[in-house]
């Protein structure tokens, strides 16, 4: 299909930019870390507590993480005036959108691959019993953050105040994301299996993830081109 | 004209307003359980009514503004907007001094007043979004998105919220808790919705009478840069 | 006649807020003309182009580029772009650069483009550097060669003279030539009168958003460029 070939590429060259600089895959690991370690003198990390906050520990961290990649994300296309050049080409916005919320969805779920078993060491959680499943919940959650703060990016990527106004747009949007994936992942990295009571997570997580895609897709074109 | 819209339906709703606050002061006795407070809901819950329905015109405005690329459809959208999260944020003060009352805690996570928080949030972002682009057309283009998206999303966090505190039982702060409400006491709860609305109507005129004197200003301001 | 319209701008209006930088502007430009746009800062023609380019619709009014609207994709593959801002990427090597964009444009085998367009502007030997090592003159040249790779018929291109250096000016010049000579339509808004108005064929003014002059390049204007603004500048 024409639109996942022209979105691909666009994600490969965003992939291959990342990958040679390593700016903002640094600075999200880095601060990830750093929020790892604020956690531990917040609370004593070898009490049973940990267990049971351990899904939104973790879910706070990747949020904190996206903020990095997010921002970067439309950011890099003002260098030489890139995003004119792509807007004037034949591709459609709604294939440029796409095409760079799947290569921040791959880089945000490198991250917080890298993050799991640092806070397993850190907080002396096991994470891995359920792992199957767990892998299922971060990457569906990952692309509820991806899909909504890529379209938030385009478009505050030229106004003032970009740094600022990203995060505080997005992180209400996605409360009902954040609600699921910390409730699944509460559940999955005790080892407990997912009951009647928590299906109703992964239907409210899939159910989010496709209306904000469709909508975001639909609505590139109006964020993109004046 | 519009001057005279808005006095008239300001001074109506006071009025009505007043008479309302007479019968709920002096006519509807104290509660059985909750006593004297339970009078904060007449506030309390037209307010969420008309700040919930205003997100969702406002959102209907903005949908017309894209088809239509008529700026007034916009500063209609963004004033309604605006007021009601100003209704929005009423509803989550009422709720608050009502649980302060009857729970003893200022805030205690109800599935309501906690959706209402990401509402504010939401919509607040609206705001700060608006201030920061310059350029009419596309601060439009971009408030209906978020107004869409804003709306889809209230509705999903509302639901999940809900199903959340099923899972996860907290206070709730309802109209009818400690028992049915006796039938006298339930009409002014409704009945204020009226000049509440009305109130909001007015509100949402003046603001836009402030839109259009901004665009004027605007105009003018790149009239002059262009000598 | 519909086939031999390059370009057909009607009764285009474009608004910031209530400002108007675009009044009623309607012109043609045939296939195979040149036409430098002329006109003072501000006058509107960056938005004219922007507007030509697909990146921003105009407020009122229509345009017409060989037959179809700006936006239409068929469209897109069919126009070069060269703005103020050179349009590549700097973390990307040249050679990645060029085969990216000759993706987008659906040029059949990308690489092979690549490479040939490499070759053209001179670029060959550094075609793995990385363009933020480039010096300002590769980077222009690079960016001349991502507006011609897939050999377009209408180009637009907005101050195209200004910051090259004399290499890149030759490379621009001969690709121009060989452009015309295939009866590529252009349009070139510039202040370098001379340049232009050597290359061009047609001309217009734009003032305060409104169209002061159109028509053919005359012998006048080519003997005293500044001709045209005495006569339609300040309207």
């Amino acid at each position: 299909m024409n639109f996942l070939r022209n979105s691909l590429a666009i994600t490969h060259k965003d992939l291959r930019s990342e990958i040679r600089s390593k700016d903002t895959i640094n600075a999200s690991l880095s601060f990830s870390l750093v929020i790892l370690l604020l956690f531990s003198f917040a609370f004593d990390p070898d009490s049973e507590q940990v267990q049971e906050i351990s899904g939104g520990l973790l879910w706070i961290v990747f949020a904190f993480a996206s903020s990095l990649i997010l921002s970067r994300s439309f950011a890099r296309e003002l260098v030489n005036d890139c995003l004119d050049a792509l807007i004037s080409s034949p591709i459609s916005p709604a294939e440029l959108f796409f095409g760079k919320a799947i290569a921040n969805f791959v880089l945000l779920l490198a991250v917080e691959l890298f993050c799991l078993p640092v806070f397993g060491i850190f907080y002396n959680v096991t994470w891995a019993q359920r792992l199957p499943v767990l892998l299922a919940v971060m990457m569906l959650g990952t692309w509820g953050m991806t899909v909504i703060g890529t379209l938030f990016s385009a478009m505050t990527v030229n106004l003032r105040l970009r740094e600022i106004m990203l995060p505080t747009l997005v992180y209400p949007f996605i409360i009902p994301v954040l609600l699921g994936a910390v409730q699944l992942s509460k559940v999955l990295i005790s080892g407990a299996p997912l009951d009647a009571d928590n299906q109703i997570w992964f239907r409210l997580l899939i159910a989010f993830d496709v209306i904000f895609t469709l909508l975001a897709v639909a609505f590139a074109d109006t964020v993109l081109v004046g | 004209m519009r001057t005279k819209l808005i006095v008239a339906l300001s001074t109506l709703a006071c009025l009505i307003l007043a008479w309302n606050i007479r019968t709920i002061f002096l006519h509807v006795p104290d509660e059985a359980n909750q006593g004297a407070i339970f009078r904060i809901l007449y506030f309390h819950v037209p307010a969420a009514m008309t700040s919930f329905t205003g997100f969702f015109v406002a959102m209907g405005f903005s949908v017309v503004y894209l088809v239509k690329k008529d700026l007034k459809y916009d500063s209609i959208a963004a004033s309604i907007t605006e007021v009601s999260l100003a209704f929005a944020i009423i509803t989550l003060v009422t709720g608050s001094i009502w649980g302060r009352i009857i729970w003893g805690v200022w805030w205690a996570w109800d599935a309501r007043l906690t959706s209402y928080f990401i509402c504010i949030l939401i919509y607040s972002g609206y705001m700060m979004l608006r201030r920061a682009v310059d350029e009419p057309n596309q601060r439009a283009r971009f408030s209906t998105v978020l107004s869409v998206l804003g709306c889809v999303d209230i509705t999903i966090v509302w639901k999940s919220i809900e199903w959340f505190r099923t899972q996860h039982p907290g206070p709730v702060l309802s109209v009818r808790s400690g028992g049915g409400m006796a039938a006298g006491m339930e009409s002014p709860v409704y009945i204020n919705i009226i000049p509440l609305l009305m109130l909001s109507i007015a509100l949402i005129l003046i603001r836009m009478r402030q839109e259009d004197l901004r665009h004027e200003v605007d105009s003018l301001r790149r009239y002059a840069h262009s000598f | 006649m519909a086939s031999e319209t390059g370009v057909a701008i009607e009764a285009v209006w474009k608004f910031y807020g209530d400002y108007p930088a675009l009044r009623d502007i309607s012109f043609t430009v045939d296939r195979g003309a040149c036409l430098a746009l002329l006109g003072r800062n501000g006058a509107g023609k960056t938005t004219l182009l922007r507007i030509l380019a697909g990146l921003t619709r105009p407020a009122r009014g229509r345009v017409t580029l060989l037959g179809e609207d700006a936006r239409a994709v068929e469209t897109r593959r069919r126009i070069g772009v060269l703005g103020h801002g050179i349009g590549i990427y700097d973390e990307l090597s040249a050679f990645e650069n060029l085969r990216l964009f000759a993706r987008l444009y659906a040029i059949e085998n990308p690489a092979a483009a690549a490479k040939e367009w490499l070759e053209r502007t001179g670029l060959d030997r550094v075609q793995d550097g990385l363009v933020r090592e480039f010096s300002r003159g590769m980077r222009q040249r690079l960016a001349v060669a991502r507006a011609f790779l897939h050999s377009p018929t209408l180009l637009l291109l907005d101050e195209p003279f200004t910051a090259l250096d004399d290499r890149a000016i030759a490379v621009l010049q001969q690709l121009l030539a060989e452009a015309r000579g295939r009866g590529c339509t252009i349009i070139m808004s510039t202040h370098q009168l001379r340049e232009a108005l050597e290359l061009a064929s047609d001309v217009a003014l734009v003032n305060r958003g409104r169209l002061a002059f159109r028509g053919e390049r005359s012998a006048e204007m080519l003997q005293d460029p500044s001709w045209l603004y005495r006569n339609y500048g300040e309207a």
